[in-house]
């Protein structure tokens, strides 16, 4: 009987001591957070790209919690469905923002651009873009060994293997941006999405002059500025021999496509065109 | 025992194949494209414009700080166009192209081969007129040299090394240069010790060139100071820090200039250019570069303008040989392959290496096997496959505290590597992005 | 037509050494050990090796080739290597199954779950012999006798057994074999541990094809070396001629062979010196207080354990100090 007891007095004891130990230790190292952060970390997709500029899902939480706007605060993978139920939860008012897509502006493929030259060096663009101008003529073109690819969490960029330039994925792409630090090159802008993922793009990045730049890609633009003039919305301006096309002005009327000498702008997502056809078949007749 | 450097260093077949032609004087180009940037430091910013008429000699190109240097033109004739074109990697860089006509030459310029041995200027004179003259270190890195002779406040230089040592394999134009013009490389030796207020010059040779040890030891005799020691034939002993370590014994500290033991180190090419601007009012717009490889059917070394396309040293060493797989500017080891012939002649160019397509090609990369050997060759004492691993990972503040930044990129690991691992091209990367976060810091 | 040249950063030339020419340099250095094997123990030592190498080889394949799906390595020489040293470090009349058994231990679960050549942490060919030691105690301690001596192959002690099951130092060198004859190889034990001299021929052979450094299998020997005598100086009636300990067992083997295996060593002499004393001393001290009689596999396979510490913190000698 007197074993039971001490045990038990002994148990109580110990158990006693350690609870109050226990509740000042956690006093004294208490730390405040703010439950609303567990709550929106857990709304957002937990892909910790990096793609809102911060480092990770977590982080993005704290900094929208300890915001008062979150006119500043996007996560671009969860889109505007994500940002309304974050902006729920910490009863603030949620900013539209238009989805974007990235794009790699070089249509630089292999029967574009001759090769005049082989790298055999360490297989990285970054490596590549650092020792060499890279495999043509073309120095500002895509160099094609990927560092988008592989900076890719969600498998969005399709390497094309031997075609020279990786193609982008619109539906996985949810425009992180994690593509566009990765390139040497400073290829790929995310651009506004419209709707069927149509675009009209200078695929093209070439600051040489028009003759340079035409010799060694056959589809570089030469800056030669029928583009500009052709746009009714000053969506496109010339910097260094460059056409751009601000996609949040661009109406997609494609009437730029169509004066472009070198089909250095591309038109994706539309619906093949009767004229053109045309066109080309006058030509092939001549 | 000879001497040579503590750490690593490998020793590639030396392949000196030019080393008994003499110096011949290339034909003159019908055109020659003279980049602006030809050194380290700011570009010079050209001071001619199409059309111009130049002599040889004048300046086309104004130096543009203090690390920097002029450019002169290194033929007569006509300003064509002040434009880009590809360089030695393959991206446009400004340049001035001149179109050749006769071979008319300033007239301060001494163009006699008589030796001119006394001088009377005082160092900062001789620093000036090295400065005017737009010389760079001669051995491949292109540091301008009148930075170099003007010590940072509160150091003082003790020994001028002259760097003999040519350890890159195939260059022979600085051998044949020791050979030619030693008489001359001992004035300009004397003119370097003049402006570092130094009485001491030791030039340092490698044992595979002992017509050179030979020659220059009896000329030293006669020029107050001036020794010659022969080392181990060693890769990288050409390096800076190798050399110090090999001739002084000393060790340049970790992110230290060589003049913090004491030494200054210059190529002996250098000293003939030093010999030529200062006696003879000469700048440097001409220089000896080796045209070599296992295929070329007549290795040679030439005197070149600058400016020149490689193409035209390649046709008067016999031509492109049929199975040429790469073309390097500069020795193999730490050269640089070019992309095409039209890539012109620097001051910096000291060989043209064509290698045979079986040779230009690399190994397929394998896993590392962790055998050490590119620690154990490492001359500056590093760990190659962990800086690599680094890289390849973006870890770059561990790659900091691993030292990445005193990597000399000599390459004597990516040459060792059994598993042919790209070693220095991550190492390289690492340094860059190593670099910039340090320069982001200040 | 315009060339197409190659471009690549520099160096610009290679040494032409290549990582399967270092394979099969440790193979060459393996071949005499292999012979006197077979010499000393008949066909039987032949069987065990080929049932080995080809076991290993045969694993490396199929895995990389159906489980992993890459592009099989077997012919860089690193799976023969570990079925050569595999096989040495067996008895003779090892079962065919057992042996199977330690190959896929070996290759399958020590080489390429972490990512095969260069990422194992562990020497492979000593995690299988580790492996069917703690399986199977009997069968891997059963060992054959010397078929020069006459006598039909029934088992018989190693000199290392001998010294443990001996009541008296006294008793167990009444037993043991003389120092000449393990200095030779005639004596008892697993195939490649029994000639001291060929050992150190292989060994000499990596050092001059440098395969190897000087560092590891000297700390070592040295070590136990010197272990051994401070005990055998203080109380010799106790503890044995540190010739014995230094010979026996698969000390030799285990030194030269495999506590060298680059992949699992350190990369700077400083770390391989302190990596090789790590060895001698776990070595020495299963051997005098253990259980087993012998502790190299387990002193290596620990030491392996400690090589990325290692490699952490002992740095090479940087130029420019600090």
């Amino acid at each position: 009987m007197s074993i039971i007891l001490y045990t038990v007095a002994t148990l109580a004891i110990i158990g006693a001591t350690a609870a109050i130990i226990l509740y000042f230790v956690a006093q004294k190292f208490k730390v405040f957070e703010d439950p609303r952060i567990d709550e929106v970390e857990e709304s957002l997709p937990s892909a910790n790209c990096g793609g809102c500029g911060f480092a990770g899902c977590r982080a993005f939480a704290e900094a929208c919690v300890k915001a008062t706007d979150l006119g500043e605060l996007n996560c671009p993978v969860g889109g505007a469905e994500t940002m309304e139920s974050v902006a729920s939860i910490l009863g603030l008012e949620a900013v539209k923002k238009a989805p974007r897509v990235a794009f790699i502006r070089c249509n630089g493929t292999c029967d574009h651009r001759p090769k005049t030259n082989a790298f055999d060096g360490a297989s990285t663009c970054a490596i590549s873009a650092a020792s060499y101008g890279g495999e043509t003529g073309c120095e500002y073109g895509c160099l094609g060994y990927g560092d988008c690819v592989a900076a890719c969490e969600f498998d969005a960029i399709d390497l094309r293997a031997g075609m020279g330039v990786p193609l982008i994925l619109d539906d996985k792409c949810v425009a992180c941006g994690a593509c566009v630090e990765a390139c040497p090159k400073n290829l790929i802008e995310l651009r506004k999405m419209y709707p069927k993922g149509r675009k009209v793009v200078v695929a093209c990045r070439n600051e040489a002059k028009g003759g340079v730049a035409r010799k060694s890609c056959e589809v570089a633009c030469i800056g030669c500025g029928k583009c500009e003039k052709v746009c009714n919305f000053d969506a496109i301006t010339i910097e260094n021999n460059l056409a751009f096309i601000d996609s949040d002005k661009c109406k997609l009327c494609r009437k730029c496509v169509s004066v472009c000498p070198t089909h250095a702008i591309i038109e994706v997502g539309f619906p093949p065109r009767k004229i053109k056809e045309e066109e080309k078949e006058s030509s092939t007749a001549k | 025992m000879l001497k040579t450097f503590n750490l690593g260093g490998v020793h590639p077949p030396e392949n000196k194949l030019s080393a008994d032609k003499k110096i011949e004087n290339l034909p003159l180009p019908k055109t020659v494209f003279i980049p602006v940037a030809q050194h380290i430091g700011a570009p010079a910013s050209p001071v001619v414009k199409r059309g111009d008429e130049v002599k040889v000699g004048q300046v086309i190109a104004q130096s543009s700080g203090f690390v920097s240097t002029n450019i002169h033109s290194s033929v007569s004739g006509k300003v064509k166009k002040v434009d880009v074109s590809a360089d030695s990697s393959g991206y446009s860089k400004q340049g001035i192209f001149i179109d050749v006509a006769g071979d008319e030459w300033l007239e301060e310029i001494d163009r006699t081969e008589e030796l001119v041995k006394e001088f009377n200027l005082d160092g900062s004179e001789i620093v000036k007129k090295i400065q005017e003259a737009g010389i760079v270190g001669l051995g491949g890195a292109t540091f301008p040299t009148h930075v170099k002779l003007v010590p940072p406040k509160g150091m003082k230089a003790e020994v001028l090394l002259l760097n003999g040592v040519e350890c890159e394999p195939y260059l022979t134009s600085d051998h044949r240069l020791m050979l030619e013009k030693a008489d001359e490389i001992m004035v300009g030796i004397q003119l370097l010790m003049k402006s570092l207020q130094v009485n001491k010059a030791v030039i340092g040779i490698e044992n595979n060139k002992p017509d050179a040890i030979q020659l220059l030891t009896e000329k030293a005799k006669n020029y107050q100071g001036v020794s010659v020691v022969a080392l181990k034939v060693q890769y990288p002993q050409g390096g800076e820090k190798q050399l110090i370590n090999a001739v002084t014994g000393k060790e340049v500290p970790s992110g230290a200039l060589p003049i913090a033991v004491g030494a200054v180190v210059s190529n002996v090419g250098t000293a003939f250019a030093v010999y030529e601007a200062v006696q003879k009012n000469k700048p440097l717009f001409e220089r000896v570069v080796t045209v070599t490889g296992k295929g070329v059917s007549k290795p040679s070394n030439f005197r070149v303008r600058v400016g020149t396309a490689t193409s035209e040293l390649v046709e008067a060493a016999g031509g492109l040989p049929e199975n040429t797989g790469k073309v390097i500017s500069g020795g193999p080891m730490m050269g640089r392959a070019i992309p095409s012939l039209d890539v012109p002649v620097t001051k910096g160019t000291s060989g043209i290496l064509l290698m045979q397509e079986e040779e230009s090609k690399r190994g397929e990369v394998l896993n590392c096997i962790r055998c050490a050997r590119c620690v154990s060759v490492c001359p500056m004492g590093l760990e190659p496959y962990l800086l690599m691993t680094l890289g390849e990972k973006n870890i770059f503040d561990r790659a900091e505290d691993e030292r990445v930044m005193d990597c000399i990129e000599c390459g004597s690991c990516s040459f060792t590597c059994p598993s042919h691992r790209p070693l220095l091209d991550y190492i390289r990367y690492g340094k860059g992005k190593v670099g910039q976060i340090i320069r982001s810091r200040k | 037509m315009k060339n197409i040249f190659t471009v690549a950063p520099s160096p610009h030339v290679h040494s032409n050494d290549s990582t399967q020419k270092i394979m099969y340099r440790v193979v060459y250095a393996m071949l005499p050990l292999l012979a006197w094997s077979v010499f000393v123990f008949g066909l039987d030592a032949l069987r065990v090796t080929l049932i080995a190498v080809v076991a290993s080889l045969a694993f490396e394949y199929l895995i990389q080739k159906f489980l992993l799906k890459v592009k099989p390595t077997i012919t860089d020489g690193s799976a023969l290597i570990t079925g050569i040293l595999l096989s040495f470090n067996v008895p003779s009349n090892l079962p065919w199954w057992i042996i199977i058994i330690g190959a896929l231990a070996a290759i399958g679960i020590a080489k390429l779950s972490f990512g095969g050549l260069g990422g194992n942490i562990f020497n492979p060919a000593l995690v299988g012999r580790v492996f069917l030691l703690i399986s199977f105690p009997v069968q891997m301690t059963s060992w054959p006798v010397n078929i020069k001596s006459g006598i039909d192959a029934v088992t018989a002690a190693t000199p290392l057994g001998i010294i443990k099951e001996s009541t008296s130092i006294a008793d167990a060198l009444n037993s043991l074999p003389s120092i000449t004859d393990m200095l030779i190889g005639n004596t008892g034990g697993s195939l490649g541990e029994i000639s001291a001299i060929l050992i150190i021929l292989g060994g000499l052979y990596m050092l001059w094809k440098k395969v190897i450094t000087w560092h590891i299998p000297v700390a070592v020997i040295a070590t136990v070396a010197i272990i051994a005598s401070i005990f055998w100086l203080i109380n010799p009636d106790v503890y044995i001629n540190p010739a014995y300990q230094v010979l026996s067992g698969g000390l030799m083997l285990g030194a030269v062979f495999m506590a060298t295996d680059m992949v699992t060593s350190p990369m700077t002499p400083k770390g391989q010196i302190i990596f090789g004393v790590g060895i001698g001393l776990i070595t020495i001290s299963i051997r005098m207080f253990g259980a087993y009689p012998e502790g190299i596999s387990f002193a290596i396979l620990i030491m392996n354990a400690f090589t990325p510490l290692i490699n952490n913190y002992v740095k090479p000698k940087r130029f420019g100090g600090k």
